[in-house]
């Protein structure tokens, strides 16, 4: 695919993107590694890996203490690495960037200190029955510790989330928390719609991006959300980095999660104040080479285009579809939203009777590497019907003979499989 | 790198296909016992029958999984039938150290060593399912049934120590 279009964006060039992520170059046992899991951990681009080797060589130090020259550079990599991501996600301030460890911990921190002490007592929780467990079980927590309603939104047979009765569903509710994009189903959720109908209730809205923000555009004022979770690793970055962006004054408002150096304006041996947003929220060193490592990745998807990315995944997601469905027929079965503009390039699927962990075997031995088992989401098996489920995840550096290896894999599979 | 046939011997997909002692056993008198993988979802129960003489008179077995979990449960049913628990123990032993899965004594001092099982075990078909261990990753799936088995003795030791 070329560069450059009439309408003056620009499409992806797979063939040229792929070359820029180093792991691709490897093979598995003769085979090219086909990687399919982007979902679950996305690979490094060398712009990612050479930004992180050049601050441990050039510029380390811890941040913000140190009036030393190498000090001073570390603090300002540091914190313009919040802006970029601030810039990424439309954020009005950097203010608003809290620097956690992943999307987990950035709605542990939401449930923590939102919904321990800022949350209403009497008022509910609504999520969905589609969550992963990081959406999940740290609201169920709070319900064990403080007795909070859950409340969830169930889903209709297309993987989409069913908002005919969302009005009585948020009456008593406080905090709404849904994923923008299912993790299993790929369905994007209507968040925008669901925050306006949420404040009008008086609701404010978490929202986990961890699926989104990598694949497509992001604006926390077009979502109108109150809280953004996402995390690095999925998005180009680097492990061990996530962030949670929050609306200043909610963010003012809540307590520090965790405590200890950083986070503190004063200690006294017979109290504390707490520093500023974000900082109030990070405690300790923080992830510094992989915060320099998250902003090279947002510089290299916001070169390639979010609405590229975007469009690729559709291009791909339809190519997928309809090669799989016209080679497999009834044998595959794919659930989500069957249009590929109302989901993400995430497919999860089971393929004739063939336990997906024996599918997974199969395809690794082609050098493809999908997820097979309940990726987090017990839950939504159970609301499936399905133990388990194989999954393939497309992004930038996939294309249509990654697709068709992975239906060759399934053709394999059939050969040692069939009764 | 191994090859797929050193995982899915004939053996192995005989068993999966067709599974052998599967379904259920009254309960009581039977045991019943639920093994589960979290990580995949593999999920085994057992029921078994205990005679006087402390020998599994009849053994069944329930469930849904992968291939490797399945078709291991199927082999177990057949290769522990009649046997007395001290029997069965050992080649509960036996097959987990095939899984490279060996068991470690703590003496006194807090020291470790390894404890393997006698060389007199015959693992019969189970020798199929050696080549679980060059693939890490499947091993609990292998060894699923037989730790599930090995609770159904611990809860009926426990019962007995009740009485």
């Amino acid at each position: 695919m070329e560069g450059g279009s009439a309408a003056g964006h620009m499409t992806l060039d797979v063939a040229r993107v792929k070359k820029d992520f180093p792991i691709l170059d490897r093979d598995v046992a003769g085979n090219r590694l086909v990687y399919l899991d982007s979902a679950a951990s996305s690979q490094k681009p060398r712009a990612v890996l050479d930004a992180m080797e050049h601050y441990y060589v050039t510029t380390h130090a811890n941040v913000h203490r140190g009036v030393y020259t190498i000090a001073e550079e570390a603090t300002q990599a540091y914190e313009g690495a919040r802006s970029t991501v601030a810039r990424f996600i439309g954020a009005p301030s950097p203010r608003g960037v809290v620097f956690t460890k992943n999307a987990t911990e950035a709605l542990n921190l939401v449930a923590h200190s939102y919904g321990r002490s800022v949350l209403p007592a009497g008022q509910a929780v609504l999520l969905s029955v589609t969550e992963h467990h990081a959406n999940l079980v740290p609201w169920l927590m709070l319900r064990e510790e403080r007795g909070t309603e859950l409340r969830f939104l169930d889903i209709d047979g297309a993987g989409r989330l069913i908002l005919d009765d969302l009005e009585r569903k948020l009456d008593g509710v406080g905090l709404v928390s849904l994923a923008a994009m299912s993790n299993v189903l790929g369905t994007l959720n209507p968040i925008a719609e669901i925050a306006a109908a949420a404040h009008a209730a008086g609701a404010v809205v978490a929202v986990d991006a961890a699926q989104s923000v990598p694949h497509a555009v992001t604006d926390v004022a077009a979502l109108g959300c109150d809280f953004l979770a996402f995390s690095a690793h999925k998005m180009c970055g680097p492990t061990g980095i996530g962030v949670l962006w929050g609306r200043e004054d909610l963010l003012e408002a809540m307590p520090a999660f965790l405590g200890g150096g950083e986070m503190i304006r004063d200690v006294r041996l017979d109290g504390w104040t707490p520093n500023e947003i974000p900082w109030k929220f990070e405690a300790g060193t923080p992830p510094i080479a992989e915060a320099i490592g998250l902003a090279a990745a947002v510089d290299y998807l916001a070169d390639l285009g979010m609405e590229a990315v975007r469009e690729h995944e559709v291009s791909l997601t339809t190519y997928a579809l309809t090669t799989l469905g016209e080679r497999h027929g009834d044998d595959l079965r794919v659930f989500g939203p069957p249009d590929p503009d109302d989901r993400g390039g995430v497919l999860s699927f089971t393929y004739r009777d063939i336990h997906p962990h024996d599918l997974s075997q199969v395809l690794d031995n082609a050098g493809v590497c999908i997820r097979a088992g309940h990726h987090c989401a017990r839950p939504l098996m159970r609301r499936l019907g399905v133990p388990a489920t194989s999954r393939a995840s497309f992004y930038v550096y996939n294309d249509e003979a990654d697709v068709d290896a992975l239906s060759e894999g399934l053709a394999a599979a059939t050969d040692l499989f069939s009764f | 790198m191994a090859g797929l046939e050193d995982l899915y011997r004939e053996i192995i997909l005989d068993h999966y296909r067709s599974p052998r002692n599967r379904g259920e056993l009254p309960a009581p008198p039977a045991r019943r016992v639920e093994g589960f993988n979290p990580l995949c979802g593999d999920e085994v129960i057992l029921y078994v029958d205990i005679d006087d003489s402390g020998r599994i008179s009849d053994i069944k077995v329930d469930g849904q999984g992968c291939s490797i979990s399945q078709s291991s449960a199927s082999m177990m049913t057949t290769a522990v039938r009649g046997r007395t628990e001290a029997e069965t123990r050992e080649l509960i032993r036996a097959f987990k150290a095939m899984m490279s899965i060996h068991e470690r004594d703590l003496d006194g001092n807090g020291e470790s060593r390894p404890v393997t099982p006698g060389p007199s075990v015959d693992m019969g078909e189970l020798e199929a399912l050696r080549g679980v261990v060059k693939f890490p990753v499947r091993i609990k799936c292998a060894t699923l049934s037989w730790n599930t088995l090995a609770q159904a003795f611990d809860a009926a030791g426990l019962e007995q120590a009740r009485d």
